[in-house]
């Protein structure tokens, strides 16, 4: 038994031939298209970057808005951004709630009944609608009854965002998994006990940080706002009633101007509105990290 | 936690002759209450029929195990106990379960009044995905008790029952999930004991576990076994030997002319019994390894 047989040489490398030409061909092309995905990106954020930065100040974000012909230097967007962020705040107010209450209803107790399976429907069909559709939609049943406000612009923003929040939403409360539930059930807890003290907190990282998504993207919609706040020029704190104004409206009302202070300040707008959107997007990150803590 | 060790001691191991031998002849001839009854019980999935006409007695304060080839419906009876099953879409059971003397499936029985009595284990551990202090508080909280000395007590005293207390006294708030699989199922014991039901049922708990882990699961249930009725499914033939003092053995019935397959208990008695001089060729056969 101590006689040591000659070992079969053995091929470790790559098998040659159409294979690893195949391998390669594949490899390259996923680089080729992370190429082209990211080169346009990078192009946007540094145009964005490269006329906005020299604008934006802290006066630039407080400032009221001047008049067109106003040089760079003088006023800015502060009313936009005040606009901008009651407007969201509430149209996160109205959405998220009941987005997450829709996906729970869909994921816990819908079932394949009928309601739920229309609920889904529709939240399907409202993803696929124009959101110049939405800022329509309201300006019909809101704007010609009551007036511009930014309530009429937070419910345009909503109705985008909700299905986006009971979409994203749904995925998390189906990725709970079962034996969780049947765990707190075999303690005798009931349906709604077992929603809010397992099913929500195991999901909670994924609703936050899918509904801030929802914000990131509402924060930067213009064509639901076109309809319902007007866009003016004056600082309105009152979001319930009067029109308003958004930075995302400000961009486009003064990109086509011929002056080049406004023009600055469409820019100073469109740098303000990307970092808003990238700070959202870093807190649904953080959010994800800090409940992710009791999963692992 | 600060409360004096005797009163942990005290509800904790109760007199260790009578657990040694289980099997003892007395318990059979003069078994205590019946916790369950049930006569002709027939569950379905859908238009499945998955077992059929079970009626079987499981006596208080013995372990009843039930054992059987695979799919031949051990979890599905056992989940009938406790109206797991009303969780599954399509289930439905017919025939009669009665616990205590009170029928399980009767119009106005609350599947939640039923599982606060009647605790469950499963397969899988499945621990919460809070820390492992939350995790034993969970039932004490949902059955209303929110004061934080007694749920310190509830916490260490079913975490001790459950052989776990020392291993995770130093690390109580931290997750749940960080356990091992042998911890997590302890956990999930400790969990079940907690809400201090009358029955606990368990599906193959120690499936996933190495020898030592099952051992102390094992040694465990025959220390509870004095204060809470156990139904445990086991896929292994010494485990149902050593700790249960009833066996029920279940087999699936063929039938090739319409091409369908039930789930049927074939013998139910005391382990020795149906372990050492089985009545029915077909547990002869199972238990003695020729077949399943
Ligand atoms: N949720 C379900 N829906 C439909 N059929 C099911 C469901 N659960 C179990 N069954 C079927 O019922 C039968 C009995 O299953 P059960 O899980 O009770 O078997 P078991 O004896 O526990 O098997 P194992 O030893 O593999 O766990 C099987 O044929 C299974 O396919
Ligand atoms: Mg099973």
């Amino acid at each position: 038994m101590a006689a040591v047989t000659a070992q079969p040489q053995v091929d470790l490398r790559e098998p040659k031939g159409w294979r690893r030409t195949r391998n390669r061909a594949a490899t390259v092309a996923m680089y080729l298209a992370f190429v082209v995905v990211i080169v346009p990106l990078g192009f946007v954020l540094y145009t964005v970057i490269a006329k906005g930065a020299s604008i934006i100040s802290w006066s630039f974000l407080t400032s009221p808005i001047p008049v067109n012909v106003a040089p760079p230097g003088v006023g800015g967007m502060g009313p936009a951004v005040l606009g901008t962020i009651e407007i969201t705040a509430l149209a996160t107010a109205i959405a998220v709630p009941l987005g997450v209450l829709g996906a729970i209803y869909l994921n816990e107790y819908g079932g394949r009944g009928p309601l739920a399976r229309f609920i889904a429907f529709m939240a399907d069909v409202m993803t696929g609608v124009p959101s110049i559709i939405m800022g329509l939609f309201i300006f019909t049943i809101w704007v010609l009854h009551f007036g511009y406000s930014g309530l009429a612009g937070a419910f345009a923003l909503g109705c985008l965002m909700l299905p986006i929040v009971i979409q994203s939403s749904h995925e998390m409360l189906k990725l709970v998994p079962n034996s969780l539930r049947e765990a707190s059930y075999a303690l005798g807890a009931t349906k709604a006990r077992v929603t809010v003290t397992v099913v929500l907190p195991a999901a909670i990282g994924g609703i936050v940080s899918g509904s801030l998504l929802a914000v990131a993207r509402a924060a930067g919609e213009t064509a639901p706002l076109l309809f319902t706040i007007l866009t003016v020029t004056t600082a309105n704190p009152n979001v319930f009633s009067g029109a308003n104004t958004a930075l995302s409206t400000e961009i486009f009302a003064n990109a086509d101007q011929p002056f080049l202070g406004a023009q600055a300040r469409g820019w100073g707008a469109a740098l303000t509105l990307v970092a808003i959107a990238f700070i959202l997007m870093i807190a649904a990150r953080l959010v994800t990290a800090r409940f992710a803590r009791y999963q692992h | 936690m600060d409360h004096p060790e005797p009163k942990v001691a005290e509800t904790e191991l109760p007199e260790p002759t009578a657990q040694q031998q289980p099997r003892e002849a007395a318990v059979f001839e003069r078994p205590g209450a019946e916790v369950f009854k049930t006569k002709n019980v027939s569950i379905y999935y859908g238009s499945f029929r998955a077992v059929t006409d079970v009626s079987l007695d499981i006596y208080e304060h013995e372990i009843t195990a039930f054992i059987g080839p695979s799919g031949c419906g051990k979890t599905t009876v056992l989940r009938t106990l406790n109206r797991m099953n009303d969780l599954v879409t399509g289930a439905r059971v017919e025939g009669d379960v009665e616990y205590r003397g009170a029928s399980l499936y009767a119009k106005g029985v609350s599947p939640i009044a039923v599982r606060r009595r009647i605790g469950m284990v499963f397969q899988k551990p499945n621990p919460f995905p809070k820390s492992i202090y939350d995790n034993v508080a969970y039932g004490p909280r949902v059955n209303g008790e929110h004061k934080k000395s007694r749920l310190d007590e509830i916490v260490e005293r079913s975490l001790r029952h459950a052989v776990l207390w020392d291993e995770v006294k130093d690390r109580l708030h931290k997750s749940g999930l960080g356990l091992s699989g042998g911890q997590a199922q302890r956990l999930c014991i400790a969990r079940t004991l907690a809400v201090e039901p009358d029955v606990v049922l368990m599906d193959e708990p120690c499936s996933a576990l190495d020898p030592i882990a099952t051992g102390r699961i094992e040694n465990l249930l025959r220390e509870i076994k004095s204060r809470y009725t156990i139904v445990i499914v086991t896929h292994n033939m010494q485990q149902a030997t050593r700790v249960s003092d009833r066996t029920a053995f279940y087999s699936v019935l063929r039938d090739d002319k319409n091409d369908t397959r039930t789930g049927v208990l074939v013998e139910y008695g005391p382990t020795r019994q149906i372990f050492e001089d089985p009545r029915d060729s077909r547990t002869q056969a199972y238990v003695t390894g020729r077949m399943g």
